[in-house]
């Protein structure tokens, strides 16, 4: 069945929407949408890095990942113009992948794959990657559920009831450094912030608890794949911008929903 | 028996220093309340007592096993993170519905279990808060200008309700405000502060220290007699409450 290339493409989409649903939850609430692009963006770099090195493409991108979140919350925590350093690091952390690509000789790099990511090409040890990764993901959050959201309600509170809210933060950043390696291949650089974040947007007038919230958004990040997957089949479309399509579509709907139960009452 | 005890406590932020050689303690069951004008450190003082904030000079050494029941001054709510009030009570632990239920009934608000945390208003808001600190049953109650917002009537009836709580649980209440007249009068002790201790006592010798005054001005002696004349429901001046006239001068 894995030697079907469509469906490891599916399978490797599936795990990444499910994953990144939740984990885009606590990056909508914590207002972390530009922490989200910045890490993503490095991660081009990480692959100039891996390519070099001739080390796995994964490897790479998760060490730079994990490299770049870290600065960037230990940055936030100076008290620096948080979204004037985010937007810097975004950029320049592209700029500077792209740059060191140019200078890989001798390596033909398809960019583009990157860039907007290449599912129809995922091998059967991507597919493993990403549900490893996902699944780590997922029982991280889940592990760490209760005291998450304590942390992102309010620091002060959780440090009242005993918790460590820069420990969250950092469980976070792990979190996110791993859904930005398994997801690049998937849907690209560029479009890993918006499989964080459309799916949590768009689960939001859906739900009344947190929890709820992120199991839907984890379906809509599922969902988002799959049709994403079939649409760009049908019409030949890159497959990376489709899945993203689909989720802005599933949002547009949700949030018209949201507004005519508002309008009702 | 000390719940939290502070000594020789300081706190330097880049450029100023917050508090210094401030010594504190609370003991089971008290109430005590932080004084002080805006700036004055009262936040970074609670802060570092439940160890959100590392000391720059002194200790701070809490009970071991010391449960805090704390409400902040205010808490944000993003519009993007849905929840309930029922869902806010069992964080971090969870809470079943007969606790919640108990938990809203002592803070004064019985029905608000189903609804958005987003839809209260400023004072559901606060005694939700209330309900959340008290479900763990704490040793201590930590309150922020837990009345900010509120009107004066709705602050002093917060105030009786904490009352109330720490009849019927024991705990200690550790008060920050700088509405000292619905505060004082319920307090065993008061402390003023102003980057550091300037004076404390029991409420009345505390209203009447010069340090006080050069504070606060007496015009609030006056506000405070007025709390207790409608706490004790007398309207008379033949009241067995001497330090009140003696304020309000």
């Amino acid at each position: 069945m894995l030697d079907d290339f469509l469906v490891r493409a599916a399978l490797a989409g599936l795990g990444v929407g499910l994953a990144a649903g939740p984990l885009g939850c606590f990056v909508v609430w914590r207002r972390m949408a530009y922490f989200g692009d910045a890490t993503a963006h490095a991660a081009i770099l990480g692959v100039a890095l891996a390519l070099f090195f001739n080390v796995s493409v994964f490897a790479g991108v998760l060490v730079i990942s994990i490299l770049v979140a870290s600065l960037v919350s230990t940055l936030s925590g100076r008290g620096l113009g948080i979204d004037t350093v985010l937007g810097v690091l975004a950029h320049s952390a592209l700029a500077v992948g792209l740059v060191a690509v140019s200078f890989l000789e001798g390596v033909r790099v398809d960019l583009m794959a990157y860039l907007f990511g290449d599912i129809l090409a995922v091998g059967k040890t991507d597919v493993l990657l990403v549900w490893l990764g996902g699944a780590g993901v997922l029982g991280l959050l889940w592990w760490r559920w209760s005291s998450l959201l304590v942390s992102t309600l309010s620091p002060d509170l959780a440090q009242a009831a005993g918790l460590r809210p820069d420990r969250e933060q950092l469980v976070l950043t792990l979190a996110l450094a791993v859904v930005v390696a398994v997801a690049i291949k998937v849907v690209g650089a560029l479009l890993i912030a918006a499989m964080l974040i459309i799916p949590a947007a768009a689960a939001r007038p859906l739900a009344r608890t947190p929890d709820r919230m992120a199991l839907i958004a984890s379906g809509i990040g599922g969902l988002s794949a799959l049709g994403g997957l079939a649409t760009a089949w049908q019409f030949d479309t890159p497959a990376g911008p489709t899945i993203v399509c689909v989720a802005t579509l599933i949002f547009c709907l949700s949030a018209a929903f949201g507004l005519m139960r508002h309008r009702l009452g | 028996m000390r719940l939290i005890t502070a000594n020789g406590l300081a706190v330097r932020h880049p450029g100023h220093v917050a508090l210094h050689d401030v010594d504190f303690h609370i003991d089971r069951g008290e109430i005590v309340t932080i004084v002080g004008p805006n700036g004055s450190g009262k936040t970074t003082l609670l802060r570092a007592l439940i160890g959100a904030i590392k000391p720059s000079e002194g200790t701070v050494e809490r009970m071991p096993g010391l449960r805090i029941g704390y409400v902040p001054q205010k808490l944000h709510i993003e519009p993007t993170l849905p929840i309930t009030v029922e869902r806010f009570l069992s964080l971090p632990n969870r809470a079943n519905r007969a606790q919640s239920q108990t938990a809203l009934e002592r803070a004064g608000v019985p029905s608000l279990g189903t609804r958005q945390m987003t839809s209260l208003s400023g004072g559901q808001f606060q005694r939700v808060l209330l309900a959340r600190a008290i479900l763990s049953e704490p040793d201590i109650l930590i309150l922020d200008e837990a009345t900010q917002g509120l009107d004066q009537p709705g602050s002093a009836a917060f105030y009786r309700q904490i009352e109330t709580i720490r009849r019927d649980m024991g705990c200690a209440v550790l008060l920050v405000s700088h509405e000292l007249h619905v505060v004082m009068s319920a307090s065993d002790r008061v402390v003023c502060l102003n980057g550091h201790v300037c004076c404390h006592g029991a409420p009345d010798v505390v209203a009447s220290a010069p340090e006080y005054r050069a504070l606060f001005g007496s015009g609030t002696g006056g506000a405070l007699a007025l709390y207790r004349h409608d706490h004790h429901h007398h309207h008379d001046h033949d009241h067995p409450h001497p330090h009140t006239h003696e304020g309000a001068n």
